[in-house]
Order: structure tokens, then C-alpha cells, then sequence
């Protein structure tokens, strides 16, 4: 027990004293994450409101696609995404193994098929009547989309934070495709990963706490984003 | 003689799920003119107001708007709906301000804030929501979302308006201002207004012109005058 | 909209931020968590980025893994400590120029009680033998590392093939492993350098139960990715650590690293025996 209550007192510590290395850590799993969660919200989306609200074959198929690729282990995608960027795969002349980049692609892999099915069911759940409204009023389909977009705001939202969640926490990929390279490729997970085998229990509980602020933070900023607009 | 309508329909036909629930092989729409369309529930009303305004293509035959066939290829369909507005049955409010809703269309247009704010406020003066802006829509009572609704409509100043059973979600004396909305906007925009209604009165009190559908099928199509007489 | 701009801002910003990190020369070294996990690094490399402009990534993994991600070209430059799979990743021609940078022993460490009687035995061999014998719980590190390649090669020579619910295979680093045994009064075998670091910081407290025979030698190597496999490889650069680590400055540090903190060294210079 006695070293928990270490842990959060070194957390504090840590977090006050702006601890360099804590500061470095965080900054970058902060910087890779929003990135990955930014980017899988662009083509995310988009892609789940097309297949929310066209009608095609395989349709339901797509659907349960993507509700499966939510869950898909964050070390499978480690694995494959290993496989294709080492120096033997077919993107091996990149170079992007053991880079920020590495990790960037891994997180978007994850959080797009999150975004895509929560987009979605967003879709579904938009009032029927939105579309003929705005097309009514003279929008034209992009528009029209933009205001359906507009009326699911706040399950979008919901969609993007679980998205970025799922990322700023895994640590299969990360550790897989980064390498857990110190100041460089070294996330708040994969340090605590780390700490944890070094036997640092109070360094790892320290991060782990300030993880716990940090997703606290995010989502008061995208609460307070979605406000009163 | 072609200037003077807006909207001429040829063999139109509309079928939902192998049932046919329009059939009007001839109709004409004036400009400048309010028709009321009256029938009981499942004469085709909504389905003809749908067609007219773009929303829902026919399944055969042809409309025209202004001389245009408006389901024809190459056709912009969306500068088409621009000149008209479509107010619903049960309208939809989006989750914004009555502000918001109203300018909603004016923003879609390109008009500037200052334009839209000045217009918004001359079109809830109008439908009796005068103060109204800053309310949110999800906040509003059933007669006052669907007067927001027809601010919206008027405020784009369409040539055509298009009314979906506009009074039934009102109380009486909201009926009698709105119906003054109607001849007033007609009178001083001379814009065309075509509105359902199960009120025979109402379609006398307003329209120029009474258009009876029953069952799918257009029955008659009466000035007001020889309307009252058959009344 | 206003909300909106901020949100774009915050987007620019970040990928501002981003670009930085990329630039500039990097040096990937593959290396053992036993290294990485006693902060030798942080004072071995730090003077030579400084003195090359350089950054060296620091993979650290078990020395199986290590060797196998420099076979691929994926690193330029690997320490590791395995002797024979050193050689053979030589031999293979996937890398050039080893050359040997310092040494620790292992030794093997358990519960003060000593159920399995280590600390009588003349041999690491026999120590095996006594905890096979006992079948007292042995947690071993499984994950094809330097460390895991010694214990199998004395379990060899102890003609023992251990399997059972007392053979404990981790699949971690070096310091998890010491952190089960302590929590499940284990044995293990163990670097010294890894064992001091834990135990100076109070994270463990097992004694060294047997040291000293000569099959615990436990020496590091540094071996340059062959250029002529992987063309892409930054093989002067990789040429240029192996001599600071090597050199008479590089060779003072490891030997000086610890003594502050546990009072001897953990890792004695074998390039350079007296920098």
C-alpha cells in the first residue's frame, strides 16, 4: 500500500516541479495522439457518414467490419504494420520504423475504425427529418451533409474522445512499431511499461496518474468545444 | 400564356412500394396565386408538395417549373429548391438558437451577418416571435417551433412556399395571425403559397385557388369563388 | 466559430511541433534492456551525440531481438551480450567490426531462506542441479536474451531440461524478472549490473546466493550493421560509437558508472581494461 501512496506523492512532485523528462513524454504522446485521432477524424468521418447514410451492398457487412476492427488487439496492428515498415517489408525504404511517424500510422490504424462505427451509428440516429430541411432550404448535398454533421455534434464528439482515448492509452502498437526510444519515441504508456519493469513503481504510478489528468483535460476541452455553439 | 404558371404537371404518377398514391395527369399552378390542397389523410397531399419542392422524384410523368422540366438531366436541383421553401409538416428545427434557424437559409445564400440578422428580425416581427432570436429551438413550444419554421420558409424570399398542414400544431389566435402572414406575403412579395390543410374553411378563407385530391386522385381543381358555391 | 478557429490553432500547433523532432541526424542502436534498464547509456551517450551532433535511438530489447531487428537493417548498431549469437550474427555476414566493450558477471540470486541449498554448491552447474533437484521456483526470462541464452546454456551443461510448475518462463526484461522473483521468492539468474541497480533502490531484497564461477562471465559487444547487407545503414556514424565506446574517455565512463550510487561498478571496461 504504502508505495501508491509514494507513487501519487511522486506524481505530484513530478507534475509541479515540470519535471523535464515527465514534460517530454507527455508532450509527445499528447502530439502523436491528437495527430492520429485528428487524422482518422477526417477520413473517419466522412467515411461513416457516407456508409450511415447511403444506401449499397455490403453495407451490413462494412458495418460489422468496422465494429470488429473496434476491438482488434493493439499489438496485431503493432505486428502487421512492424511487418510492413521494417527494413524487410515493402515500406522498409521509408524508414519509418522506430520513428514518431511509425507510431503516428499504428494510432491512426486504431482510432479510424473506432470513429468510422461510432460516425456511424451517429448517422442513424440523426431526426429523419434534418435532411429534407436543409435540402428544402435550398442547401445543396454538401451542405446538407455539413448540417446533418451538424445536428449529430455531440455523438461525433463522443466518437473522436473514444477514438483518442483508445490511442493516448495503448501500448502494444506503440512499444511494437516506436521501440520506446527516450525522447523520441517514449509515450506516457510505454514509459510506464518500462518504469514498471525497472521496478520504478512510483515513477510508473506518477505517469499513470498524470495520464488519468490528461484524458480528465481532454475531455473537458471537447466538452467545453461542444458547448453552446 | 406559359409565363403565368409556375408549375405545370403532365401524367404524374407516384408509387410507394407497388402502391399508387398520386395519379394527376393535368395541373397547373399560377404565379402569384395561394392554393389550398384539400383531402383527407392519404389523398397524396405531402407526396404532391414533395414532388413539387424537389424533395422526392416521380415515378413517371413530368413536372415543369417555369418553363424548366425540373427532374431533367443536367438541371442544378439545388438553385432549383433555392427559389422555393418548404415548410414541414411537424417542421424540424435544428439544435441551434431561433436565430440560427431562421437565418439558416439567408447563411446558404451567402448573405452577410448584417443582412441576415436585420432579416431575421423582420421575418419573427412577422409570425409574432418578435425577441425570440437568442431562444433555443429545443426549448420552444409546438406552435411557437412551427411559426419559427415558417419565419425560416419566408425569410429566404422564395418564390413559391411551400405550407405542409401549417396551423394544425397552433392555437386559435396564432391561426388567425399566421393566416395574415400568408395574404400579406402574398399580397406585398407576390409570392406563390400552396398549403395543405384539412380545414375547408381555412382553404376558402385564403386560397385563390382549391386543388381536391382523393385517394391519390386529383378530384377537382376550383377558383375560390366556385369552390364556395359547390360548399 | 470562434471555437472552431481555436481548434484549428490547436491542430497547426501541434503539427508545428511535430516536425522538429524528425530533423537532424539519428543514430538506432538495438541494445539490452539490462544496459538500458541500469542508466549506463544516459552517461555513455550523451558526450558523444554532443560530439557528433548526433541522436542515438536507444531500442532496448533482449539481445535475441536486438540481433534480429540489426539483421533486418532496422538499427545501425547493436550491444548485446551473447557471445555465441554474436558470433554467428557475424559469421552470417550481417555484421562487421565486434568488438568487446566491458563485462559483468551473473549470478544467481533467491530468497535469504535458500530452500535449494545455492549457496553450498561449487558450480553454477551444480546450483542448477539443486534447484531442478528441490524443484524450488526458478523464474526465467524466456525472451531469447542474453541473459536467457546463459541460463539455457547451464541448464544445458546440467543435463536438466527444466519444465514444471516451478519453472516460471516471464517473457520480460531483466528487471520484471528480479521483481517476480522478489514478489514470488524466487531464483533467478541475473546480470550484476541490473541486480545492484534494483537492490541499491530498495525495489528488491535477495542476496547473491552464488557467484564467481567463470561460465557467469557475461561480456557486452558492439557490432556495426554490415553496410554491404543494408545499404541504407548510417555505418560511419555506427563506426564512430563503437570508437567512442571503445575509446579511452567511453571506457573511463563505464568504468566510473555506479560507483557513486552502489558503491563499485557495475560494468568493468574490457576495450580498454585501464582507461
Amino acid at each position: 500500500m504504502e508505495y501508491i501512496f509514494a507513487g501519487i506523492w511522486k506524481a505530484f512532485g513530478l507534475i509541479f516541479s515540470l519535471d523535464r523528462e515527465v514534460f517530454d513524454i507527455t508532450w509527445l504522446s499528447l502530439k502523436v495522439s491528437a495527430m492520429a485521432t485528428i487524422l482518422a477524424s477526417l477520413t473517419g468521418i466522412p467515411a461513416g457518414f457516407i456508409i450511415g447514410t447511403e444506401d449499397f451492398i455490403g453495407k451490413r457487412v462494412l458495418i460489422t467490419l468496422f465494429n470488429t476492427l473496434m476491438a482488434f488487439p493493439t499489438v496485431v496492428v503493432g505486428l502487421l504494420l512492424y511487418s510492413l515498415i521494417s527494413r524487410q517489408g515493402p515500406l522498409g525504404p521509408l524508414g519509418l520504423l522506430f520513428t514518431p511517424w511509425a507510431m503516428l500510422i499504428g494510432q491512426f490504424i486504431l482510432a479510424t475504425p473506432i470513429i468510422v462505427a461510432l460516425t456511424i451509428s451517429a448517422t442513424q440516429g440523426i431526426d429523419p427529418r434534418v435532411r429534407p430541411t436543409s435540402l428544402s432550404m435550398g442547401a445543396n448535398s454538401f451542405q446538407t451533409a455539413g448540417t446533418m454533421l451538424s445536428e449529430a455534434r455531440f455523438a461525433l464528439i463522443s466518437a473522436v474522445i473514444a477514438g483518442f482515448g483508445r490511442v493516448i492509452t495503448e501500448v502494444g502498437c506503440a512499444l511494437m512499431v516506436g521501440g520506446n526510444i527516450r525522447g523520441y519515441t517514449r509515450t506516457m504508456t510505454t514509459a510506464i511499461a518500462l518504469e514498471t519493469a525497472k521496478g520504478e513503481f512510483s515513477f510508473a504510478l506518477a505517469l499513470g496518474f498524470i495520464l488519468l489528468m490528461v484524458a480528465f483535460l481532454v475531455n473537458i476541452f471537447f466538452h467545453w468545444l461542444q458547448g453552446r455553439r | 400564356m406559359i409565363e403565368n404558371y409556375h408549375f405545370a404537371i403532365r401524367d404524374l404518377t407516384q408509387f410507394y412500394d407497388g402502391n399508387k398514391v398520386l395519379d394527376i395527369p393535368d395541373l397547373v399552378i399560377k404565379k402569384g396565386l395561394i392554393y389550398g390542397v384539400i383531402g383527407p389523410n392519404g389523398s397524396g397531399k405531402t407526396t404532391l408538395l414533395s414532388i413539387l419542392s424537389l424533395l422526392a422524384r416521380p415515378s413517371s410523368g413530368r413536372v415543369y417549373f417555369d418553363g424548366l422540366e425540373i427532374n431533367g438531366q443536367g438541371n442544378n436541383e439545388s438553385a432549383l429548391r433555392r427559389q422555393m421553401a418548404m415548410v414541414l409538416q411537424n417542421p424540424f428545427l435544428f439544435n441551434m438558437t431561433v436565430e440560427k434557424n431562421v437565418a439558416y437559409g439567408l447563411k446558404i445564400r451567402g448573405w452577410s451577418k448584417k443582412e441576415q440578422k436585420n432579416k431575421v428580425r423582420e421575418c419573427l416581427d412577422l409570425v409574432g416571435l418578435t425577441g425570440f432570436e437568442k431562444r433555443k429551438a429545443h426549448e420552444l413550444s409546438g406552435g411557437e417551433a412551427q411559426r419559427v419554421a415558417i419565419a425560416r420558409g419566408i425569410a429566404v424570399n422564395p418564390k413559391v412556399l411551400f405550407l405542409d398542414e401549417p396551423t394544425v400544431n397552433i392555437d386559435e389566435t396564432h391561426i388567425e395571425i399566421l393566416e395574415k402572414v400568408i395574404e400579406e406575403l402574398n399580397r406585398r412579395d407576390k409570392t406563390t403559397i400552396i398549403f395543405t390543410t384539412h380545414d375547408l374553411d381555412q382553404a376558402y378563407r385564403l386560397a385563390h385557388g382549391v386543388i381536391i385530391l382523393s385517394g391519390g386522385r386529383l378530384k377537382k381543381v376550383l377558383s375560390s369563388d366556385s369552390f364556395r358555391d359547390s360548399v | 466559430m470562434n471555437r472552431l478557429s481555436l481548434l484549428i490553432l490547436v491542430v497547426i500547433f501541434a503539427v508545428s511541433s511535430f516536425a522538429p523532432a524528425l530533423a537532424g541526424e539519428r543514430l538506432k542502436l538495438s541494445t539490452t534492456t539490462s544496459t538500458e534498464n541500469s542508466g549506463l547509456l544516459c552517461a555513455l551517450l550523451p558526450p558523444f551525440e554532443e560530439m557528433f551532433d548526433i541522436k542515438v535511438d536507444v531500442i532496448p530489447v533482449g539481445t535475441g531481438k536486438a540481433l534480429k531487428i540489426a539483421e533486418t537493417g532496422d538499427v545501425d548498431v547493436t550491444l548485446v551480450h551473447a557471445r555465441s549469437l554474436e558470433d554467428r550474427f557475424v559469421k552470417q555476414g550481417y555484421g562487421v567490426n565486434r568488438r568487446e566493450v566491458m563485462y559483468n558477471d551473473f549470478v544467481i540470486i533467491g530468497s535469504k531462506s535458500d530452500p535449494a541449498e545455492v549457496r553450498k554448491a561449487k558450480t553454477a552447474v551444480e546450483a542448477f542441479q539443486r534447484i531442478a533437484g528441490r524443484q524450488s521456483m526458478y523464474i526465467s526470462r524466456g525472451d531469447n536474451s542474453g541473459t536467457h541464452v546463459k541460463e539455457l546454456e547451464i541448464w544445458k551443461r546440467a543435463s536438466k531440461r527444466p519444465s514444471g510448475s516451478w519453472y516460471l518462463e516471464a517473457g520480460k526484461g531483466m528487471g520484471a524478472v528480479l521483481i517476480m522473483a522478489h514478489e514470488k521468492k524466487a531464483y533467478a539468474l541475473t546480470d550484476r549490473g541490473t541486480y545492484l541497480a534494483l537492490l541499491g533502490s530498495n525495489k528488491i531484497d535477495l542476496p547473491i546466493l552464488f557467484e564467481g564461477d567463470p561460465v557467469l562471465f557475461n561480456s557486452y559487444g558492439i557490432i556495426a550493421v554490415n553496410p554491404a547487407k543494408h545499404a541504407h545503414v548510417n555505418y560511419v556514424k555506427a563506426m564512430a560509437l563503437i570508437g567512442w565506446v571503445t575509446s579511452r574517455a567511453g571506457q573511463k565512463i563505464i568504468k566510473e558508472f555506479g560507483r557513486d550510487r552502489f558503491g563499485k561498478p557495475l560494468f568493468i571496461p574490457l576495450a580498454i581494461p585501464n582507461p
